[in-house]
C-alpha cells in the first residue's frame, strides 16, 4: 500500500478494458485459473487433430464426451474436499461400490431405476459421512483414512460383485444415461434457452447493482460473454448434431449425448451452492483460514463431513454413468486410473491442492485435458503404459503449475 | 458516568496457576482505554475473559451497568462487545466484503445478497474515512498489514458494537500505517464506542488513549486518565507495579 491518501475509493467505471486489464493483472500475479487447462486443451486438440485428422470427426467429438463424464463428475465432487486442503483418494472406489449397489438392485432384486439410482447415491452420502466424520472428529489427516478406504472398497466391489463375475445391467434409463443423444431439436432449443436465461440473469443483475450505485458490469462486456457462451456451445451442438451412425438407415446417430446436460445441470447446481450461498463462502473460508472461519462461528467439522458428503455423492453418481457406459459393473469399476483422472481432472484444471481455490468449472475443463488426451493416444495407436505415462506427466505439470502460481503470487503478494 | 464495559474482583486460574487476582477493570463509551502490562501480565487472558473464550472463575461482569453472565464468544458478540486479534483472522482467498460479513452473511432465501452486503461494507469504511484500498472487491491476500487490520476492524464495528478490543493493532506496522491505524481508533471512540487498546508502544498509548490500565503480574495495578501521568510513570508502573503513590502495595490495590 502507497500509506499517502488516495483519491477517495478510486472507482473507474468497469469496461472491457479495465477486465481484460485486471484479468492480465491476476495471470501475472500467479492467479492462472483455468487458463493453463485452456491452453492445455487448444494446444492437445491441435497436435491430435494434425497427427490423426480421426480426431476431429463428429463420431469423435461425442465419443469424448461420454468418454470423460464418470471421471469428470467425480472430479466435480473432489473440488469441494480439495477446497477445504483435503483429499480424497477413496472416491474411484466409492463410485465403484454405488455402481455395484446400483446394478445388485437393478438385475437381482429387480427394483426399478429410481429406486436403484436413489441407493446408489445414499450408499455415496453413507460412504462420505463416514470418512468425514473420521476426517474431522477424529483428526486423522485425510489422506490416511481415504487411502485406508480406497484399499476396503475395492475389497468390497469386490465381494459386491461376488468375486469378480460381471453384473449386466440391462434397464434402458440407465443404458441411455451413457448411450443415447437428445433429439437434435432439442439439443438447439436447450441451448438457446441456456443462453437466453445466462444473458438475462447477467443483465438483471447488471442493472440491480447500477440502481443501487455499486459497480455494475458494462452491457458491452456482458454481450462478449453471453455471445462467447453462445458460440461455443452453437459450434458445440452443431457438430454433435451432424450424422455419425455409419448407416443412418438402420440406426440414427445425432445429438448430443444424454451426459452433456446432466453434466451442465450439475455444474449450475454446484456452482450455485458454492458462489451463491453461505455455505460455499463458509467452504472457501475453512480454506483459507481455518483458525479465521472458526472465530467466524462456522462450524468447522460439519464443513469437512459435508464436503466429503458430496464427493462421495458425485462419486456414486460418476459410478452410475461409468455403469451406464459399460453396460455392466465389474470388479474393476471405478479402479485403476478413475481416482488419478479424477484428481488430475481437478488439479489440471486448477483447482489448489492447499486448498481455497477453484471452481467446479475448473473439474470440467481438466476433465476434458484428461478426456483428450486418453482419446487421442488411443487413436495414435499408444498403448496404456504410454497413456498412463502421459497422463501422469500432466497431473504432475499441473501440481507444479499450481505450486509455482502459489510461489509467485506470496512473492507479488497477491496470497 | 456509567462504563460500558466493568469489571469486577475477576479471578481466573488455569489449573493451579492463579493468572488474574482480584482484577478490575472498565472501559467507557467515547474513550479509548489504553491495556498496558509486560508480557505475562494478564492482558490477553483478561481479553479473552471478556470475549467469553475464557469462564472466569469469580468475579462480577457489568455491561452498560447491568450484570451480565458471558459463557461463551457468542454472549459477548451479541452484546456488541468485538475483539480484533493480533492474527487478524482473514481469509486470504476472500475479498474484503466477504471477510467482513463472514459467518454472518445477509442473504435472501438461501442466496447471499451480496449488494446489500457490498453497500453495507462500503458504508461502514467510507463512516471510518478509509481511502486506502482500492476496490472492496480485491482480495485480502492483496491487502498491505495496515489495510488488513483497517478491514479486521472494520469488520467489529459493522455490527453496532458498543466495545471493540484492539490487540496490539500496531505491532506489525510501519510508521505510516500505524498512524493511519491509531488515527482510525481514535475515530472509533469519537463516533461513541468504548475502545480498548492493548499496546507495548508507550508512544501509542499516549497518542491515542483517555485512560490507561496497568496489569501487573495479574493484578491491575492502576487505571488513571492518561493526562494524570507522565510517560515515565506508566513504565514504572509496568515494571514494578507501583510509581510513587500510585500502584499496588503489597499485593494489594490501592
Amino acid at each position: 500500500m502507497t500509506a499517502t491518501i488516495s483519491p477517495k475509493r478510486v472507482s473507474e467505471a468497469p469496461s472491457i478494458r479495465s477486465n481484460v486489464r485486471g484479468y492480465a493483472e491476476r495471470v501475472r500475479g500467479g492467479d492462472m485459473g483455468a487458463l493453463p487447462a485452456v491452453f492445455g486443451l487448444v494446444v492437445l486438440c491441435t497436435i491430435f487433430a494434425i497427427l490423426r485428422p480421426s480426431f476431429l470427426t463428429a463420431g469423435n467429438f461425442a465419443n469424448l464426451f461420454t468418454q470423460g463424464a464418470a471421471v469428470t463428475v467425480i472430479a466435480m465432487g473432489l473440488v469441494f474436499v480439495l477446497l477445504l486442503g483435503e483429499i480424497d483418494l477413496s472416491a474411484g472406489f466409492a463410485s465403484g461400490v454405488c455402481a455395484a449397489v446400483l446394478a445388485i438392485l437393478l438385475s437381482s432384486q429387480g427394483l426399478p431405476w429410481y429406486v436403484a439410482v436413489g441407493a446408489a447415491i445414499l450408499t455415496g452420502v453413507v460412504i462420505g459421512t463416514g470418512i468425514g466424520s473420521i476426517v474431522a472428529k477424529l483428526g486423522i489427516p485425510s489422506f490416511v483414512v481415504t487411502l485406508a478406504a480406497f484399499l476396503a472398497f475395492q475389497g468390497l466391489v469386490l465381494l459386491l460383485v461376488k468375486g469378480g463375475t460381471i453384473i449386466a445391467i440391462r434397464d434402458e434409463t440407465i443404458l441411455a444415461i451413457a448411450n443415447k443423444n437428445l433429439p437434435p431439436a432439442l439439443g438447439w432449443i436447450l441451448l438457446a434457452v441456456g443462453v437466453a436465461g445466462y444473458a438475462g440473469l447477467q443483465l438483471l443483475r447488471a442493472r440491480k447493482r447500477a440502481a443501487r450505485e455499486l459497480t455494475a458490469d458494462p452491457v458491452s462486456l456482458i454481450a462478449v460473454r453471453v455471445g462467447a457462451l453462445a458460440l461455443l456451445g452453437g459450434l458445440a451442438v452443431y457438430f454433435l448434431n451432424i450424422e455419425r451412425s455409419r448407416n443412418a438407415a438402420v440406426v440414427s446417430l445425432a445429438g448430443v449425448p444424454l451426459v452433456v446436460p446432466i453434466i451442465v445441470v450439475l455444474l449450475l447446481v454446484l456452482t450455485f451452492v458454492l458462489r451463491r450461498t453461505a455455505y460455499g463462502r463458509h467452504l472457501y473460508a475453512v480454506g483459507g483460514n481455518v483458525e479465521a472461519a472458526r472465530r467466524a462461528g462456522i462450524n468447522v467439522d460439519r464443513m469437512k463431513i459435508s464436503a466429503f458428503v458430496i464427493c462421495s455423492s458425485m462419486a456414486a453418481i460418476g459410478g452410475v454413468i461409468a455403469a451406464s457406459r459399460a453396460s455392466s459393473v465389474d470388479p474393476n469399476t471405478g479402479g485403476s486410473n478413475v481416482l488419478l483422472y479424477a484428481v488430475g481432472a481437478a488439479v489440471i484444471g486448477g483447482t489448489s491442492l492447499f486448498g481455497g481455490k477453484g471452481r467446479v468449472l475448473d473439474a470440467i475443463l481438466g476433465g476434458a485435458v484428461v478426456a483428450v488426451i486418453e482419446n487421442g493416444m488411443g487413436l495414435m495407436g499408444y498403448s496404456s503404459g504410454v497413456k498412463f505415462i502421459v497422463t501422469g506427466s500432466v497431473l504432475l505439470l499441473a501440481a507444479v503449475v499450481d505450486a509455482l502460481s502459489r510461489k509467485r503470487a506470496a512473492a507479488t503478494g497477491l496470497r | 458516568m456509567t462504563p460500558a464495559l466493568e469489571l469486577r474482583g475477576i479471578d481466573k486460574s488455569f489449573g493451579p496457576v492463579q493468572v488474574l487476582h482480584d482484577v478490575a477493570f472498565s472501559a467507557y463509551a467515547g474513550e479509548v482505554t489504553a491495556l498496558v502490562g509486560d508480557n505475562g501480565a494478564g492482558k490477553s487472558t483478561l481479553v479473552k475473559c471478556v470475549g467469553g473464550i475464557h469462564p472466569i472463575d469469580s468475579g462480577e461482569y457489568f455491561f452498560d451497568g447491568r450484570p451480565v453472565r458471558i459463557g461463551s464468544p457468542r454472549d459477548a458478540a451479541e452484546l456488541g462487545i468485538e475483539i480484533v486479534y493480533q492474527d487478524l483472522a482473514l481469509c486470504d482467498n476472500l475479498d474484503i466484503v466477504q471477510n467482513m460479513f463472514l459467518g454472518r452473511e445477509h442473504r435472501r432465501g438461501i442466496v447471499l445478497d451480496e449488494d446489500t452486503m457490498e453497500a453495507m461494507a462500503a458504508k461502514t469504511l467510507e463512516s471510518l474515512s478509509v481511502r486506502t484500498v482500492k476496490s472492496i472487491r480485491q482480495l485480502v491476500a492483496s491487502l498491505s498489514g495496515g489495510q488488513r487490520q483497517t478491514v479486521a476492524i472494520a469488520k467489529a464495528v459493522l455490527w453496532n458494537s458498543k466495545v471493540v478490543i484492539l490487540d496490539e493493532p500496531t505491532a506489525a506496522l510501519g510508521v505510516a500505517q500505524t498512524a493511519q491505524v491509531l488515527e482510525l481508533v481514535r475515530r472509533l471512540a469519537d463516533q461513541g464506542l468504548a475502545v480498548v487498546l492493548i499496546s507495548h508502544n508507550m508512544n501509542d498509548v499516549f497518542a491515542v488513549s483517555d485512560r490507561i490500565a496497568t496489569l501487573y503480574l495479574g493484578r491491575m495495578a492502576a487505571q488513571v486518565k492518561t493526562s494524570d501521568v507522565t510517560h515515565a510513570q506508566v513504565v514504572e508502573l509496568i515494571t514494578s507495579g507501583r510509581s510513587g503513590d500510585l500502584g499496588l502495595t503489597n499485593g494489594a490495590t490501592v
